[in-house]
């Protein structure tokens, strides 16, 4: 095996092998901690890039596989790279790095793990999107929601504590359910590789389709309840609302891993051209609830007072617009909705970061910065290292007010898709395609997305007009540059996708065909051979 | 043996589902707690329920799942028994956070308002 073959592993050992790094230095060492997190995350976010390159770059045949430990193919836990699971990879490390730049300028203050959390939810994140073995997904998901039990609480407070109990409450529920499912499917089809699963369904008789209907429908429960499908989503705005602005940023990308994780099985065990009963098996569900969901975070949208909660909708819409265009099953649907999944995650977070900044900046307060509580009543161990990172990362920037301004408008108009953002280019793709299906279901997705896109861009309006038009005697906010880092790289990722936006569309385009093609990623994982011993024995 | 695999799976399922929808966190930590142990011994049988059977293939007799028990649901039910632990430990805490900084021991942190 080549050297470069281990770049397939590396996103999830490098998280892991640094938060190791961080749990041994203790509580302290706050600034060294600090460095280490960034240069890991950064070179995360850099290795993804590379993956995702060189997938593009093979073309047709482009899939990664990593056998870890070097098991024949059905036996042992398989890591894929195909272009969807780059691509998610690389919005999680933006995000990643995105809500740590943030953190860094106070957030990191607020508990001594924060680093390590964000680390551990990386590896989480990269290890849900790399592997091939429903197990192993299982594994990484509970590693990654483990993680976000812990930065949900990050900064402590009852706020945080009664929303962190719901969370866990559900996702424990949740992950049940995953188990469950996960059992029922290994007792039909005897196997846990996906592309296994996927090659013996059609071989599954009669007599136990019931059964394996049954496994998908409560294993699609977990990852509907994770990607926020209505009614199954009622946790989700108070948790994000009541998350620090670095862990509600993050979470962005969670509901997308649920999103993910749909888009993977269902396009590879129930293809609709399949033969049998299973084809397509429960996309008019994936259809109807994705309807459901996304008019519940339109209406949602209207009805919040409180930007938080809007973010929190917002993002609930996102998933209902994915998971309704991945139900129709149309490879011109999917590409434009992996465009809009990649563009709406970057302005979620942005707009989770910005909430608050622009918080802040209404504090008719006597100009303190309104810090955090945390931060003056206990200076926690280490604090005393950081006076003169404060100095150089807390430098405050000038024309803040323009700042917020400007990131808001265009952080606004990817969520509303409107031109000329990328929010704008993804659901464009999408009404297009849909105008060619043209089937009832397909006509109320068409008005949904119009309206909900209406629906957005006048509760941001709304909010908009309230920070920036009516401020009476305020002082002006007091910016970082740590904190407008990251929303300016994030916004920055959205306009590049715009920029690009015929480079991107055809990667999503490429992935879309490949997700309706399940025999490619079926023959591509079983033709991986083991490799061998340099023993001469065998592995 | 089936029947009575079957039937303690769902007594114990039953009581976790009913547990968890009560309002204290006490009664919702017990209920996450048997939920997990009916899953784990809902996996444990998938794998064809056997008496005297080893996992580990022995010489001299046919390496087919009618003389061994399929060794993979037990390494499953390991993995999830661990993390059922773990998280039920991590429910644990924000359950006692919760009791120091609202006092009281309903899931929403206040009593309902009658």
């Amino acid at each position: 095996m080549l050297p470069s073959e281990h770049l397939l592993v590396a996103p999830v050992l490098l998280p892991l092998a640094t938060a190791a790094l961080m749990l041994m230095l203790g509580e302290g060492n706050r600034r060294l901690k600090s460095a280490l997190n960034v240069g890991s995350t950064t070179l995360g976010l850099l290795l993804a890039v590379a993956l995702l390159l060189r997938v593009h770059a093979e073309g047709s045949a482009a899939f990664g596989i990593y056998l870890p430990g070097n098991w024949p193919v059905p036996f042992g836990i398989v890591l894929v790279a195909d272009r969807l699971s780059a691509l998610m990879a690389v919005l999680a490390g933006a995000v990643g790095l995105a809500a740590l730049l943030y953190a860094l300028a106070r957030w990191q203050h607020a508990g001594v793990y924060f680093h390590v959390l964000l680390q551990l939810q990386l590896m989480g994140l990269y290890g849900a999107f790399l592997t091939a073995d429903l197990f192993n997904l299982f594994v990484f998901f509970e590693v990654l929601l483990a993680a976000s039990y812990g930065l949900l609480l990050h900064g402590g407070g009852i706020a945080r504590v009664r929303a962190g109990l719901h969370y866990i409450s559900i996702n424990l529920v949740a992950s049940l359910l995953f188990l469950i499912g996960v059992a029922v499917l290994y007792g039909v089809t005897g196997t846990l590789n996906m592309a296994d699963i996927a090659a013996k369904i059609a071989l599954i008789p009669e007599r136990d389709l019931g059964l394996l209907h049954a496994g998908a429908a409560i294993l699609a429960v977990a990852f509907l309840a994770k990607a926020a499908l209505w009614p199954l989503n009622f946790w989700l705005t108070p948790a994000y609302g009541a998350a620090s602005a670095p862990a509600a940023a993050v979470f962005a990308i969670l509901t997308k891993v649920g999103v993910y994780a749909l888009l993977r099985l269902w396009t590879l065990c129930f293809p609709a051209d399949a033969v049998g009963a299973s084809a397509g098996f429960g996309g008019d569900v994936l259809i109807l609830g994705g309807l459901a969901t996304l008019a519940f975070g339109a209406i949602g949208m209207l009805a919040s007072q409180q930007l938080g909660r809007l973010a929190g909708y917002s993002v609930i819409a996102s998933s209902g617009t994915l998971i309704a265009a991945i139900g129709f099953d149309a490879p011109a649907l999917s590409s434009g909705a992996l465009f809009y999944l990649a563009s709406s995650t970057l302005a979620g977070c942005a707009l989770f970061l910005l909430v608050e900044l622009l918080e802040r900046a209404r504090e008719v307060d006597d100009g303190n910065d309104a810090l955090p509580a945390f931060f003056d009543a206990q200076p926690p161990p280490g604090a005393n290292l950081d006076d003169d990172e404060e100095v150089l990362i807390g430098r405050a920037i000038p024309a803040a007010l323009v700042f917020l301004g400007v990131a808001f408008t265009l952080c606004a108009m990817v969520i509303a898709g409107l031109p000329p953002l990328s929010g704008f280019v993804g659901k464009l793709g999408m009404l297009i395609a849909l105008l060619e299906l043209g089937t009832v279901a397909a006509w109320t997705l068409f008005a949904l997305l119009i309206a909900s896109g209406l629906f957005a861009a006048m509760a941001l309006m709304r909010v908009g007009v309230r920070h920036f038009w009516t401020t009476q005697d305020r002082p002006a906010p007091r910016l970082r540059v740590a904190e407008t880092l990251p929303i300016a790289l994030l916004l920055g990722g959205a306009v590049f996708m715009v920029v690009q936006a015929e480079a991107v569309f055809g990667y999503a385009r490429a992935t879309a065909d490949a997700l309706h093609e399940p025999q490619r990623y079926v023959d591509a994982v079983m033709r991986a051979r083991t490799v061998p011993s340099p023993t001469g024995g065998m592995p | 043996m089936e029947l009575v695999v079957s039937l303690a799976i769902g007594v114990m399922a039953g009581a976790g589902v009913w547990l968890v929808l009560r309002p204290r966190t006490f009664q919702v930590l017990i209920g996450l707690a048997l939920l997990s142990y009916a899953v784990n011994l809902f996996i444990f049988s998938v794998g064809s329920l056997s008496v005297d059977a080893e996992p580990i293939v022995r010489a001299g007799v046919p390496a087919d799942l009618s003389h061994y028990t399929d060794p993979l649901p037990q390494s499953l039910v390991l993995t999830a028994i661990v993390i059922g632990f773990a998280t039920t430990a991590q429910y644990l805490v924000v359950l006692l956070a919760l009791r120091g900084l609202s006092g009281g021991d309903h899931v929403d942190g206040e009593e309902e308002k009658p």
